[in-house]
Parts: C-alpha cells; structure tokens; sequence
C-alpha cells in the first residue's frame, strides 16, 4: 500500500484527461483534516483495484487554476474522469464502504 | 470474525473518547477504541485554533491537539481502530459492537463518546447544493471563495470563529443570526464586531437557496415582520449546532427529548448497567473540548470501578 501519485495543473492534461483508464482524481489540502482521512481509504482501493481504476491525488493549494476550472467548492471532492469527463463526483469523505459503492461501476 | 470479551470498548474519538481512552489504558483496562472511518480525531480536526486548552500557552490547532491526544493513546496497551461501530448489543453483561467491516467485538462495558453531528438547515436544495457553495467546514471550503462576498448562518461561538477564519479569503462575510444580537462569548462577538470585512443580516433565517449549478443567492426571511430579500453570495457556511450522535442507543440507552444521553447524577453511568457516556453526546451546554475530556477520564475511571466489582 503505497502513497498516490501527485497530479499537477501541468501533467493534469496527459495523467488525467488523457488516460485510457478511468482516473480518480482526489483533491485536497493540507490544511483539510477530512482529506487526511479519505487518503488511506483511497490507497486501500487503488492497492485493490489500481488494475481497474488510477487514483491520484491533487493538492488545491499548489494547483489552483485545476480546481477552480472543475468548479471544485469543497474538498475532499473526488471526481472520475473518463475519456476527459468527470463521469463521476464524490463530495466529502465517507467510510471505505461508502466509496466503494460509489465507485461500484469502475472496480 | 469473532473477538476475546475485552473490558472496555471506547466508540468515539474526540477530546472525550480519547482521554477516555487514556485513562482506560493506564488502569490496564487494555480498550479498544473506534475512531470513526472518517470523523476520527472528532469535531475538532474541523476548526483552526484552539486558545482555550490549558496547556497550550500559544494555542494549538484542532487538528494537531487530536493528533496529540491519539499519540498519547497510543503510548499505553490499546487498541484503535479506524472505524465506525454499526451496531451496538448493550444490554447483557456482555455488550457487543459490531464495526463496519461486519467484525464484532465484545466487552464487559462500554464507554460511549460519539459526539455530535452538524444540524442542517433543512431547506430545499441543501443537499444538492453542499459542496457546490453550501457548507459546515470553513477550515476545509473556505480557501475556495477567495475575493468572493460569502455568509454565515448562525450566532454562537463557532459561527463567529467560522466568519472570521473566513475573513482571510472572502470579499466580505454577512453573517445570518435569526436574533437581533449573537449568542456567542463577549471574546468572539467582540472579535466579529470590530472585523471590517462581517456584515450583519439580524432577525434573519435562510428560506431559500439560489443558483444553478452553484449557489449565488439567498433568500432571508425577517423573523420580527416576515419581509424577504435575497443577498448574492457565492458560499453559504452553516454553523447552526449540533445535534447528539445518538441514533445507535436510541431505545437503549435513556436520551432527554433532543436526543442527548442522560448520565445519572454527576457520575458518566447510564441507564443500562456497564453504559458510560461522555463528551458532546451527554452536554448541550457545555460543549468544550476541556470538558469533553473531563467528562471521558469520569467515564473511564466510572467503568473501571464497574469493572472491579
């Protein structure tokens, strides 16, 4: 169970929008204690499911113009993109169990 | 999967469960505690910080004191576990909780210490439209609406934290108290009095949100003479109070007419024999992260002397 990856307003273009698999994309802030509990959850799911779904995290303090082009007002958010949408979005965290359904039609 | 009878199973992590905790552990009551899957650390990993804990001369983030007060749990012969209790068995002289995950586990008592969760406005929209301008965490949205003219529901203590925490992003913070003065401690009204960038909405309530597909309105009510008016704002941050987590014991555990546990006496004990309760599930008047832990290490020390006869 390793760390995420970090996606950038840089790379968000090519890791992201980009990817033929669908991608997770977290955002979060240092300064967010919710984001500090959905990160482990999220590494649980990508060390179970990283075959079916890329989970990278995006850190809002460092990557702005991402956020605010994706119109993100709270984090954690979590969005799914697939094919360059966001196919799903997830706001707040939740329990492992919440996620996983959530993300049931991806996993 | 099937556990060994503990002593004691602590279910919730703030200030409360975790003294709890603490003290459980040092009598060698060896507890397990739930955290929480994502309220771990409690109320406070939500706010900024902390200057009335003794023993922080320069103050503490919320956040960092949780993260202290679990170290300090971690230090002694217990167990923590990173989950949400989903059901609870408290009535025999073994009590079981399962977690989660479906994994139960039993105990000679339980403390419990689950706190309180945000109240909601209960207004059309709200839940469609939290996370696209309407919120409960200013520490976690507020770096969002930056320049932004945004407001505050609410007039007690963490209403005016909430409105002058987001001072440092927002245009300007309206803030929204159904009273024609705030509720607050003289500190923290003072404190929002003399900030430049609070407006105040008196006598108002929020009937109605605006905005597709992200807030940018609100519809307030005059409580005095019923008069509405909108006001353009792009956040909403709802600091209303708080209501007892105590859904799990309801029909168990004795609760007053809003849900709070009802400890017998000054002791943590309730109703039901080897049922201790403590921290913002028992108190709606206090509601400190002091007194929450006051009243865990009451609680711990009541299971212990439970436990020894």
């Amino acid at each position: 169970m390793g760390a995420l990856s970090a996606v950038t307003d840089a790379d968000f273009q090519s890791v992201v929008l980009n990817s033929t698999k669908p991608v997770l994309v977290d955002f979060w802030a240092e300064w967010c204690g919710p984001c500090k509990m959905v990160s482990p959850i999220l590494e649980e799911i990508a060390a179970l499911h990283g075959d079916k779904i890329t989970i990278v995290k995006l850190n809002v303090d460092e990557n702005p113009a991402t956020a605010a082009n994706y119109g993100v007002t709270s984090i954690p958010t979590m969005n799914v993109y697939q094919g360059g949408e966001i196919v799903k979005q997830i706001i707040g965290a939740k329990p492992k169990a919440g996620l996983l359904a959530d993300l049931a039609a991806f996993i | 999967m099937e556990q060994d009878v503990r002593e004691v199973i602590i279910v919730g992590s703030g200030p409360a469960g975790y003294t709890a905790a603490i003290y459980a552990a040092r009598a060698q009551l060896n507890p397990i505690i739930f955290e929480g899957a994502i309220t771990a650390g409690g109320a406070l990993m939500n706010t900024t910080e902390v200057e009335n804990f003794p023993g922080f001369p320069e103050g503490i983030m919320g956040p960092a004191l949780m993260e202290n007060m679990r170290a300090q749990v971690a230090r002694f012969d217990a167990q923590l576990i990173t989950d949400d209790v989903t059901s609870m068995d408290l009535t025999g002289d073994i009590k079981t909780v399962v977690d989660g995950e479906g994994n139960t586990y039993k105990a000679r008592s339980v403390i419990l210490a689950m706190g309180s969760a945000y109240r909601k406005l209960g207004i059309d929209r709200e839940q469609e439209l939290s996370g696209h301008g309407v919120s409960w965490c200013a520490t976690c949205d507020g770096f969002f609406f930056r320049d932004q003219d945004i407001a505050v529901v609410g007039g007690g203590d963490s209403a005016i934290e909430e409105a002058t925490f987001l001072t440092r992003f927002a245009r300007s913070v309206t803030l929204i108290h159904r009273r024609g003065e705030l509720r607050a401690s003289k500190i923290m009204a003072d404190r929002a009095h003399n900030d430049p960038k609070i407006k105040f909405a008196w006598n108002s309530e929020v009937v109605e949100l605006h905005g597709e597909p992200k807030l940018s309105g609100v519809t307030l009510r005059d409580t005095q003479n019923g008069d509405l008016r909108t006001i353009d704002v792009t956040g909403l941050f709802v600091a209303i109070g708080h209501d007892p987590r105590s859904e799990l014991v309801k029909g168990v555990v004795d609760l007053d007419a809003e849900g709070y546990v009802l400890t017998q006496g000054t002791s943590a004990a309730t109703n039901v024999p080897g049922v201790f309760a403590c921290g913002d599930l028992v108190d709606h008047t206090y509601r400190q992260a002091i007194t929450a832990a006051g009243s865990g290490c009451k609680a711990a020390l009541d299971a212990e002397r439970y436990l020894a006869h």
